[in-house]
């Protein structure tokens, strides 16, 4: 007996799962989009791109920094937390409307986030939000750090939070440490390492992280911000450049893993957008791809793209959107109110 | 404290110089807004530490406002004074701590939205000041050359990719004795236009013996001073308390003899020696963003007039699974990753010379040490062209400077 069109669109809803990846952090047009950079994002381009719907000019309004605008991100309100510090988002997370409206146990909207620095990010400390209410966070490099007690002075340029400032680490306590490996990624300390000792970078790391727990958890939100490419504030362009193609290839194995799995499989939507770009090498102010402090249109604006489920393919949108626009499209996606998100559902996804 | 109170008795914590300028000036600092004072006196308070060009930038720019009516003076700075800052920024110690001031400033700005606004009304300011005064006629055109690729064997990649568009492109090159031909023509030039801090010469590695005449850094040679900092700086980490803020404050008020500099060298470069370490990004760690980074500073600041600088291997990034297995050779390079990061910086180093006063006028070239490839830029050359023209470096350069 069939039921109508209106229970089987809801149903579909409740199924729906949502990735976002941040193509972090840091990435200008010139080096991936822009002709001169697309050799670079060979599996975005020729494997991606055409299933997904692209957006050209995706402009971030807030402050540059990675934790601020990734929170950003998060909140769909242009954050003016201290980019340094460990604290939580001054508005309600896209993990805690999600929970809330829609009823959600914790289990089911995660982030794998590179660095200290982020520990905070899965949740406000709004009222009537906040404590409990939104996803459950993880940090690879700190299990590893965890797993591996007293290496840290072998291993400070893996464990290092950003390259930023390079030696700054935000110390962080938390109750979810290794047996988060054991609980719930069904890993043992020594398994963990050991592979972890094939990988060459920490967000590979993550990568592994987030497809061990789309295997075990198939969280319906999960959200992993990459990193790798922060490596330009050493100056180094080839190792920029070299973050920017592992990010790429990264990102495909996610829609990969998730296309092989059946609790993904053709009810995902995947996101991927740059938290911001880079300054552009002709601002006198800046040092070229290095930073991104002088606010200029290179380092604000950037691209994202969507596909999977509920999402036209091979669909070019060179109107402009915000990036606290995504909060309010995931909402409407997944059924959802983020009331205090600034930004506008894109239409073009819905 | 806002800058219309100010008084001379506060600046005694200033160099003999620097205070001097204040006190010259004091008429017309009082009359400018706090948004933007405190960037001024962060160049002034270092005025005894400044290159020539530096100093005669601050005393045209400061003759110009004191020149101005208040009214002149209000119409100006209009759009600085439009910027609203915190009661907690007024009432810092920006007299005496400018550069921390602008940096508190800054993050203000992005927080309240307001850093576009500030952005406009400093960029054109800044060309408003251009028209206003202009820099005084150089001696000779400038000249940059920037030597990439040291130790690599070959390289499959197109080279001078953002280059080749702005000169002529050369394949046939004789590499024989190509940087000692480079080194003798730029001593040349500071021979024939002897002027202090005017023509340089900066290696990411070992550097060999120069002339006098040219003003020189070399990594290899700042190692000493590279390691203490980076005590200094795991000391500071170490420290409760200590944030990224409080670290780069601190940094900025390290002296040469904070870091084992000699005293009895040159105070002026021992300055900027130790700021291309505690204010670059980056070239505390790897050689060729300390050239690169020393590039744009000699031409920022110093606005040499020849600066020759030779790119070598950096250390290798050590990738993850290397830390875990204890299998590194922290001393491996990396020469093709140092090629290709000498490649986009000998293209900064073109754009941050083009930036400079004169610039129609200027001539560089880029070459691949040791081997049969280079770029030449010139007002006469041909752009985005190539030239399979058999040429030893010696009588390339000859060419662009012509």
């Amino acid at each position: 007996m069939g039921a109508s069109p209106f229970v089987r669109g809801e149903a579909a809803r409740k199924n729906r799962k949502v990735i976002v990846i941040t193509f972090g952090g840091g990435a200008r047009d010139q080096e991936t989009f822009a002709p001169e950079g697309q050799e670079n994002i060979p599996n975005l381009l020729h494997d991606l791109i055409p299933q997904s719907s692209f957006f050209t000019h995706v402009t971030n309004q807030g402050i540059l920094g990675h934790y601020v605008a990734t929170a950003s991100l998060a909140t769909g309100v242009y954050e003016t937390l201290n980019n340094f510090s460990a604290v939580a988002p001054q508005h309600p997370t896209v993990f805690e409307y999600f929970r809330k409206d829609l009823k959600r146990p914790s289990s089911d909207a995660w982030v794998v986030a590179p660095s200290n620095g982020f520990n905070r990010i899965g949740e406000s400390e709004c009222r009537s939000y906040g404590r409990g209410q939104g996803a459950r966070v993880i940090l690879p490099k700190h299990l590893l750090s965890a797993a591996k007690p007293g290496a840290s002075a072998d291993y400070g340029h893996l464990l290092r939070d950003n390259y930023e400032t390079p030696l700054y680490t935000p110390q962080i306590s938390g109750d979810l440490e290794l047996h988060q490996l054991e609980m719930i990624l069904k890993l043992s300390v020594d398994d963990f390492v050991a592979h972890a000792r094939t990988l060459s970078s920490p967000d590979e790391l993550s990568v592994y992280i987030a497809k061990r727990l789309m295997k075990q958890d198939a969280p319906s939100l999960l959200w992993v911000t990459m990193h790798d490419i922060d490596v330009a504030h050493t100056g180094a362009y080839s190792l920029y450049v070299d973050a920017i193609r592992r990010t790429d290839r990264l990102c495909s194995e996610i829609w990969h893993a998730a296309q092989s799995d059946p609790e993904y499989a053709g009810n995902t939507t995947l996101f991927i957008l740059p938290d911001f770009g880079r300054d552009s090498d002709f601002d006198a102010g800046g040092n070229g791809f290095q930073h991104h402090r002088t606010g200029d249109a290179a380092s604000r604006t950037t691209w994202m793209m969507a596909l999977g489920a509920g999402v036209r393919q091979g669909v070019l949108y060179d109107n402009p959107i915000q990036s606290v626009d995504l909060v309010p499209t995931l909402g409407a996606i997944m059924g959802f109110s983020p009331a205090q998100a600034q930004g506008k559902p894109i239409r073009e996804l819905l | 404290m806002r800058p219309n109170n100010l008084q001379a008795k506060q600046f005694a914590g200033y160099p003999p110089q620097a205070r001097k300028v204040v006190e010259s000036h004091l008429a017309a600092l009082r009359e400018l807004p706090l948004s933007f004072v405190p960037s001024l006196l962060r160049e002034i308070i270092d005025y005894d530490y400044k290159f020539p060009a530096e100093r005669l930038a601050i005393d045209s720019e400061l003759a110009n406002v004191s020149s101005l009516s208040p009214a002149e003076i209000k119409a100006r700075f209009r759009p600085f004074a439009e910027i609203s800052l915190s009661l907690e920024l007024e009432q810092s110690d920006w007299i005496n701590h400018p550069a921390q001031f602008v940096e508190q400033q800054s993050a203000y700005l992005w927080t309240t939205h307001q850093l576009d606004a500030f952005r406009i009304a400093a960029t054109e300011y800044g060309a408003r000041l251009q028209v206003l005064v202009p820099p005084g006629p150089i001696p000779i055109h400038r000249l940059g050359i920037a030597v990439i690729g040291q130790g690599m064997a070959s390289f499959d990649g197109k080279l001078f990719r953002h280059l080749r568009e702005h000169g002529t492109y050369f394949d046939h090159v004789k590499p024989d004795d190509g940087f000692r031909l480079l080194l003798d023509a730029v001593t040349e030039r500071a021979k024939a236009h002897s002027i202090p801090y005017a023509h340089w010469y900066i290696d990411g590695g070992e550097g060999v013996a120069s002339s006098p005449l040219l003003t020189s850094v070399s990594y290899k040679e700042l190692e000493p001073v590279r390691r203490t900092l980076l005590k200094l700086m795991q000391a500071d980490i170490d420290r409760p308390g200590m944030g990224p803020e409080e670290l780069r404050t601190h940094m900025a008020r390290l002296t040469p003899a904070d870091v084992g500099m000699d005293a009895k060298n040159d105070s002026v470069l021992e300055r900027f020696r130790l700021k291309l370490f505690t204010e670059g990004s980056g070239t505390q760690i790897f050689s060729t963003t300390f050239a690169q980074w020393a590039t744009r500073e000699v031409l920022r600041r110093a606005q040499a007039l020849t600066l020759l600088v030779r790119y070598a291997p950096r250390q290798r990034q050590l990738p993850m699974n290397e830390l875990l297995s204890g299998t590194l050779d922290p001393a491996a390079l990396d020469l093709e990753g140092s090629l290709v990061d000498a490649d986009l910086a000998a293209y900064y180093h073109w754009i941050n010379q083009q930036r400079l006063f004169a610039s129609e006028r200027s001539s560089f070239l880029a070459w691949f040490e040791g081997h049969s490839q280079a770029v030449a830029i010139a007002p006469f050359l041909p752009k985005g062209s190539k030239s399979s023209q058999a040429i030893d470096l010696g009588k390339l350069l000859a060419l662009i400077v012509s």
